[in-house]
């Protein structure tokens, strides 16, 4: 097992400080954005990491990615802390680890032709010149299902599906080793949404690349993870493979999330866990386990004791005093 | 035609009837059919759900029954009858008094319903207090209040008193779509209109948003026209079901018969492509290309060069409706032999 990890996080912390004031800025609170997370993603498999807005799956994507650095913990590549990089040591960091946003209307840089973006971090990465990089191009934007003639086109003249086809293809294009995916298809029609779910699928095969996957879509998560961490006011409260999660969920807020989700079928019933009101600020967590005040089956000791990281079956973590 | 709602097992009154509507866009492409012959019907008391990709329509059909059509759009044909008045021929002056009252509407956005210098109160108490014709006496403007409170009550607002005096950057997504719905209901409408009102919500709070809906429409006996792309929403929500593709209506019937037995190819492809939170399904099924530009429409049935089913006749002509059991109605010419053609 251990082998097969790729990057792993060990109680990853984010706290962003509150200001108030405009000359002396006073620091009044911390947003406790991610608050001590550990996972790991393995070679060539998908972690998805879901929970509904605000519970800090960006933030945790961004540090995977270097773009915040976090106030607590590590995160790891091959035995090396990914925050401590420089020199080489960085360089190689940035043709490992690449990224697909959920916008494909914002994240592609409009004045620049397909083949261009295709290959920008080859070049930039890699100092492969434009001319050597155009073979690859062609060769990647078959692989993600693009016409070559369709490397002189620049990003408006696409659809928002063909769009994240040619994220897809620049991300590949430095074969990273792992692809951090913020909610890919979100943005999509639902019949556009199936293709770019089964290109993912198809070029994780190919490439045998890892993705660390955020998405708020229960089904979509279903479709492509092989594992899942349930992410809840900054903590994850529950971790497993997700066929056991989706058959087995533990954690009450992972019930009440799958519960709460829309059926695919409308004689579907299902015994529907309900969670009364919002999640409370990130600002001020509840003390204890910070699901206790909409828990439906909170004890007392729930309120006063942050529940323990259990290893409940083999492989499935939960953590949760009804455990 | 009124056999569908029988069938459908809701008998109550028709409150819309929309008939071969058409709403054309005039641009400098050419002419948009942005609506191009669409029926329907909803009664009282059900939820009929408008799905289809972007683009297909779905909004400019919305638009077109509130009479709230961008400058370059207009209604070339067609009938709106709302509780059998033609709204199409009415004078704006009339279309103004219905709206909001005999119809009203939740957006997707609420940040775009509500004013963001206003408290949410004031606006909810501005809006019961038009609809009334209050007076502003102190006795009107005391029941105005406690109107808001109960709508905002009835919207499962917790603690309405307190939030009267919020602004709406104070209120979360899901707090101010409550209050949007507010607005839409305290007029106690015969049809509300929600074009994807739970897109920008969270699962848990879209749940309790959509439960919340079904409990008012009960209380109420409101219709409902559900504008969405989200199976699981007409899963959960809908009674009958219109799939709309490049402006037209391409199949019809009730929840079951749609996700039991889809029948136009268009409709059986958008079930396929979507995933199960309930099973790894193996593969999705995907439906390659996109639907044809609205203003380059082509003679024959417009899903024809995406259909894994097409014939020479589907490139011919447009297929007619044909109407299949339970009042089910799809336009496909695979029909043709074991359904029978709809009379208009
Ligand atoms: N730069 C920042 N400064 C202050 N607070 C921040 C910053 N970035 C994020 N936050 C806060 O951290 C928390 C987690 O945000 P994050 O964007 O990671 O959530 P998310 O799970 O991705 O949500 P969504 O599903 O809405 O995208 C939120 O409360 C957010 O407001
Ligand atoms: N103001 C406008 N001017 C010109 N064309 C428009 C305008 N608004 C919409 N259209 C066109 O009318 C057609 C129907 O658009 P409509 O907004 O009804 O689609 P929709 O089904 O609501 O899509 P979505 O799911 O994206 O909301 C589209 O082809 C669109 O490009
Ligand atoms: S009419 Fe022809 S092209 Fe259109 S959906 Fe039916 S079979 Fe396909
Ligand atoms: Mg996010
Ligand atoms: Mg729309």
């Amino acid at each position: 097992m251990e082998a097969d990890v790729l990057l792993r996080a060990e109680n990853l912390e984010k706290h962003f400080p509150v200001t108030e004031g405009l000359v002396l800025m006073r620091t009044v609170g911390r947003v406790r954005a991610v608050d001590g997370i550990s996972f790991e993603v393995r070679r060539g498999r998908t972690l998805a990491l879901v929970g509904e807005s605000g519970c800090g799956k960006t933030t945790t994507a961004k540090l995977v990615l270097r773009l915040e650095t976090p106030t607590g913990g590590t995160i790891s590549m091959e035995g090396q802390d990914i925050h401590a990089l420089s020199g080489q040591g960085l360089r190689r960091f940035r043709t490992q680890v690449q990224a697909v946003f959920q916008d494909p209307w914002s994240s592609l840089s409009p004045r620049m032709r397909v083949a261009e973006i295709v290959a920008e971090p080859l070049v930039v990465n890699k100092n492969v010149s434009r001319g050597e990089a155009r073979q690859r191009v062609l060769e990647l934007l078959n692989d993600v299902g693009l016409r070559p003639e369709q490397a002189d086109l620049f990003p408006h003249e696409f659809s928002g599906g063909q769009r994240q086809r040619i994220a897809m293809a620049s991300a590949l294009s430095v074969a990273p080793a792992l692809i951090v995916l913020d909610e890919p298809v979100s943005a999509l029609d639902v019949s556009v949404q199936a293709q770019i779910m089964n290109l993912l699928r198809d070029l994780q095969a190919q490439h045998d690349v890892s993705y660390l996957m955020v998405s708020h879509n229960l089904a979509t998560v279903r479709y492509l993870a092989h594992e899942v961490a349930v992410m809840y006011l900054g903590e994850i409260v529950e971790r497993a493979e997700t066929d056991d999660l989706y058959e087995h969920p533990l954690h009450p807020y992972t019930q009440a999330l799958f519960s709460s989700a829309l059926p695919a079928h409308p004689a579907q019933q299902r015994d529907e866990v309900m969670i009364q009101g919002e999640p409370p600020s990130p600002l001020d967590p509840p003390s204890g386990c910070r699901f206790h005040p909409r828990c439906p089956f909170a004890k007392a000791v729930c309120a006063e004791v942050a529940p323990e990281w259990k290893e409940e079956t083999p492989g499935h973590f939960v953590a949760c005093h009804l455990y | 035609m009124s056999e569908t709602a029988n069938s459908a097992g809701l008998g109550g009154n028709v409150v819309l009837d929309v008939h071969e509507l058409q709403t054309h866009l005039f641009t400098k492409w050419g002419t948009t059919r942005a609506v191009d012959g669409v029926s329907f019907r909803i009664h009282e008391g059900e939820t009929l759900g408008l799905v289809g990709e972007s683009g297909s329509g779905k909004s400019m059909t919305v638009l077109s029954l509130l009479r709230l059509l961008p400058e370059a759009a207009r209604i070339v044909g067609g009938r709106i009858l709302l509780d059998g008045d033609d709204v199409v021929q009415m004078g704006m002056a009339d279309v103004r008094r219905i709206r909001g009252r005999k119809m009203s509407m939740i957006l997707q956005d609420p940040q775009t319903a509500l004013n963001p210098v206003f408290t949410v109160g004031n606006q909810l108490m501005e809006s019961i207090a038009a609809h009334r014709g209050s007076n502003g006496t102190r006795e009107s403007r005391a029941n105005v209040k406690k109107r808001a409170l109960e709508v905002l009550r009835m919207m499962g607002v917790a603690a309405p008193e307190r939030r009267l005096s919020d602004y709406p950057h104070q209120m979360s997504g899901g707090m101010k779509q409550r209050v949007v719905g507010g607005i839409a209901i305290e007029s106690q409408p015969r049809l509300l209109i929600a074009d994807e009102p739970t897109t920008s919500l969270d699962v848990t709070i879209q749940a309790q948003y959509l439960r919340l809906l079904k409990q008012v429409q009960r209380e109420t006996g409101v219709a409902i026209l559900f504008i969405t792309h989200d199976m699981g929403v007409v899963a959960r929500m809908c009674d009958r079901v219109a799939v709309m593709y490049a402006g037209r209506i391409v199949e019809q019937g009730s929840v079951q018969e749609i996700f039991d037995a889809p029948s136009h190819p268009y409709t059986q492809a958008l079930l396929g492509s979507i995933p199960r939170m309930e099973e790894r399904v193996a593969r999705l099924t995907t439906i390659e290309g996109q639907p044809p530009a609205l203003y380059a429409l082509p003679r024959g049935c417009r899903f024809a060069v995406r259909c894994p089913h097409a014939h020479d006749r589907c490139e011919e002509a447009y297929p007619a409706d044909f109407t299949g059991p339970g009042g089910h109605t799809a336009a496909c010419w695979l029909l043709e032999e074991t359904w029978k053609p709809m009379s208009s």
